[in-house]
């Protein structure tokens, strides 16, 4: 009977789920006794009590007497903020520098090629730091602040611009001088611009590594062809390369940008917001460790799943068909 | 080189794209070399530092700052025991990387000389101060945690992978969760749990030490990673040779530890190495949760109002250790893909 393979698979199974079992009722019962000691009682209703602390930057209205969920949600808005704008420029950033290291000039070749060697290989939490000090010098003062583009403003402010102001007649408010700097209008942070800075740079160096590979496992043989029926460099990679190059680069780049998403967390060396910053802030006032880490790991864990979810449909969905 | 030449000025796109970046090339040595070399102060002198300020570049506060970036709160006249020890640990790691020298003994050399160069760093023996793991610092923790977080993680990666492309249905969930639920969120969680809530599970009364935490914290990060690379290699191993095994009548672990794992790692070397340099970069969130490592001492060392203007100095200084140690791995990853894909034709 012990060498019924069945029988073994059942045994091995029984001894993981029973070390499993009293593991876990060690450390519940660990933490029970520990969180009496502390006085704290383990569940989720803290989060509807006030936050009492103040966050600077808010999609919603957000007021320090609002409930910690209320807080939780607008790290949440400023997670998604930074990384959806923070996808698009390393994108954009990423695609220029791969087609830049394939091009045919050597010189543009080798820049982008050392580009894409230093951002890989200095750690992203000094490059932001960087950035976020670079920035506090390089600003303008609030006194005198640039203006970019008519009624765009950057100062140590950060950039300030023309927004929308609710109402009846919805009409766009300026920026306009006042006593300390400019007043009205929306503005990014400079925590923000230096966390968009880092997160996209860093991860257009690992975007464009990815392009690069995608397209130089096209087939020479296609653009041969492609510059046989005469169409041009453009057309070529645009009608026959960029197509058939896109099914292997999605997937990875997909990783890269949830990695930019759980990167982001590092918000809190400089001060922007996020949701880790938030959960850290109320972790350290209502004494909330566990509740506090598993409201982060829970919203990271389900943009993950809902990302891998949608990456099998598109995997799916372009799949060759072979007839 | 004339070929080359050729190329650079070949059709009018290109010839424009070389003469503005030659234009740019130019601005930036005109920039650059004024600030960084002629008129950049390279004593340690913080009223010459203050004058140059804007036109040079003030090496002096690495001249200053050196011992504190370095070693971290390392105590000073000890510091030759994280020199040896960070020695002995690029020594070992440079001696695992010699494919003539891939034999089980070099390993448990290794293995030793790692755990010798850690009593070494902490001491309390042979006459050796005890020097508490909360004043690790500087490269050698760098070093250490980046070591540590990967070798010792290679064992739990292996059976993570084993139990995910197991056929047990029970074990295959638990190692499949365990990896997706680390592989979803930010490290900083990993290492907030290792420093808040891992001392909430503990029996009370006990405090396990902060550096055990923070590396069992990165072991766990980095097993999760490694486990998702060695699952690539396991897979790649052709089902015949499997089934051809089990018709010798090879029982499972011995299929998988003498057919399965020897011909995977082959293939998992150069994307295990990629995962080095990834935690060997990482490695420097610990200073969020206060241990202060390469960067983490830098900004120890800037916390010093008087040499805090002259942060870019550090940031380049500390910003080409971690370049010099990432880019000479990813480089010997690259020559491995290469050497190996010419054994496979």
């Amino acid at each position: 009977m012990l060498n019924q393979p069945k029988f073994r698979a059942m045994v091995w199974q029984a001894l993981l789920f029973a070390v499993l079992a009293v593991g876990l009722w060690i450390l519940v019962g660990n933490l029970n006794a520990n969180l009496a000691q502390r006085g704290i009682d383990f569940g989720y209703d803290f989060l509807l009590g006030p936050a009492g602390f103040d966050i600077a930057e808010r999609a919603i209205a957000y007021e320090s007497d609002s409930s910690y969920l209320r807080a939780f949600v607008v790290g949440f808005l400023n997670t998604l903020r930074v990384a959806v704008i923070g996808i698009v420029v390393a994108s954009l950033l990423g695609l220029m520098v791969a087609v830049g290291s394939l091009s045919p000039n050597p010189l543009l070749v080798w820049l982008c090629r050392q580009f894409v060697e230093f951002i890989r290989n200095v750690p992203l939490l000094l490059q932001l730091i960087f950035w976020y000090l670079t920035l506090a010098v390089i600003l303008p003062d609030t006194e005198t602040p640039a203006e970019l583009l008519p009624h765009v403003f950057l100062s140590k402010n950060g950039l300030q611009f023309p927004w929308f102001l609710a109402g009846e007649f919805p009409s766009l408010e300026y920026p306009v001088m006042g006593t300390f700097g400019l007043v009205g209008g929306a503005a990014l942070s400079p925590e923000f611009i230096a966390l968009l800075l880092g997160l996209s740079i860093y991860t257009s160096a690992f975007i464009a590594e990815i392009i690069r590979a995608g397209i130089l496992a096209v087939p020479k043989g296609q653009t041969e062809a492609a510059s046989a029926l005469g169409l041009t460099r453009w057309q070529q990679l645009k009608l026959v390369v960029l197509p058939q190059a896109f099914r292997v680069i999605i997937p990875p780049t997909t990783n890269q940008y949830l990695n930019l998403t759980k990167n982001s967390s590092l918000a809190i060396a400089i001060g922007y917001p996020d949701l880790v910053s938030i959960a850290t802030t109320t972790l350290n006032q209502s004494g909330r460790a566990v509740e506090a880490i598993s409201i982060i790991m829970a919203v990271y864990l389900s943009l993950s799943l809902l990302t891998s979810f949608l990456m099998n449909r598109f995997e799916q969905a372009t799949r060759l068909k072979e007839r | 080189m004339s070929e080359s030449f050729k190329a650079l000025f070949k059709g009018r796109l290109n010839t424009a794209i070389t003469v503005s970046l030659l234009i740019f090339f130019a601005w930036l040595a005109n920039e650059l070399l004024p600030w960084g070399l002629f008129n950049a102060v390279f004593a340690v002198d913080l009223n010459a530092c203050r004058e140059a300020r804007g036109e040079g570049a003030c090496w002096g506060v690495v001249g200053e700052k050196w011992k504190l970036i370095i070693f971290g709160r390392y105590p000073f006249e000890e510091a030759w025991r994280p020199v040896v020890a960070s020695i002995l640990m690029v020594g070992s790691c440079i001696a695992i990387s010699q494919r003539q020298l891939w034999r089980p003994s070099t390993f448990m050399i290794a293995g030793l000389v790692l755990t010798g160069s850690v009593a070494l760093m902490v001491g309390g023996f042979a006459g050796l101060s005890y020097v508490p793991t909360e004043r690790l610092g500087g490269l050698a923790l760098t070093l250490l945690l980046a070591i540590l977080g990967n070798i010792l993680s290679l064992p739990l990666a292996v059976l993570l992978a084993l139990g995910r492309t197991s056929d047990l249905p029970f074990i295959r969930t638990v190692c499949t969760s365990f990896i997706e639920i680390i592989r979803g969120v930010p490290l900083i969680t990993v290492l907030f749990m290792a420093s808040f809530m891992f001392p909430l599970f503990m029996p009370s009364g006990t405090n396990p030490d902060v550096l055990l935490r923070v590396a069992a914290g990165i072991i766990i990060f980095s097993a999760a990673y490694q486990a998702e690379v060695i699952r690539g290699g396991i897979n790649s191993v052709p089902k015949g040779q499997i089934e051809a095994a089990q018709a010798l009548g090879m029982g499972y672990w011995l299929i998988q530890t003498r057919i399965v794992l020897p011909q995977a790692f082959r293939v998992v070397v150069p994307p295990l190495v990629n995962s080095f340099i990834a935690i060997f970069k990482d490695t420097s969130l610990v200073t969020i949760v206060s241990m202060y490592e390469l960067f983490g001492s830098l900004r120890l060392a800037l916390g010093d109002p008087e040499w805090r203007a002259f942060y870019i100095e550090g940031f380049i200084f500390v910003a080409l250790i971690y370049w010099v140690f990432c880019s000479a791995m990813s480089r010997y990853a690259r020559g491995l893909e290469r050497d190996f894909a010419a054994a496979r034709r």
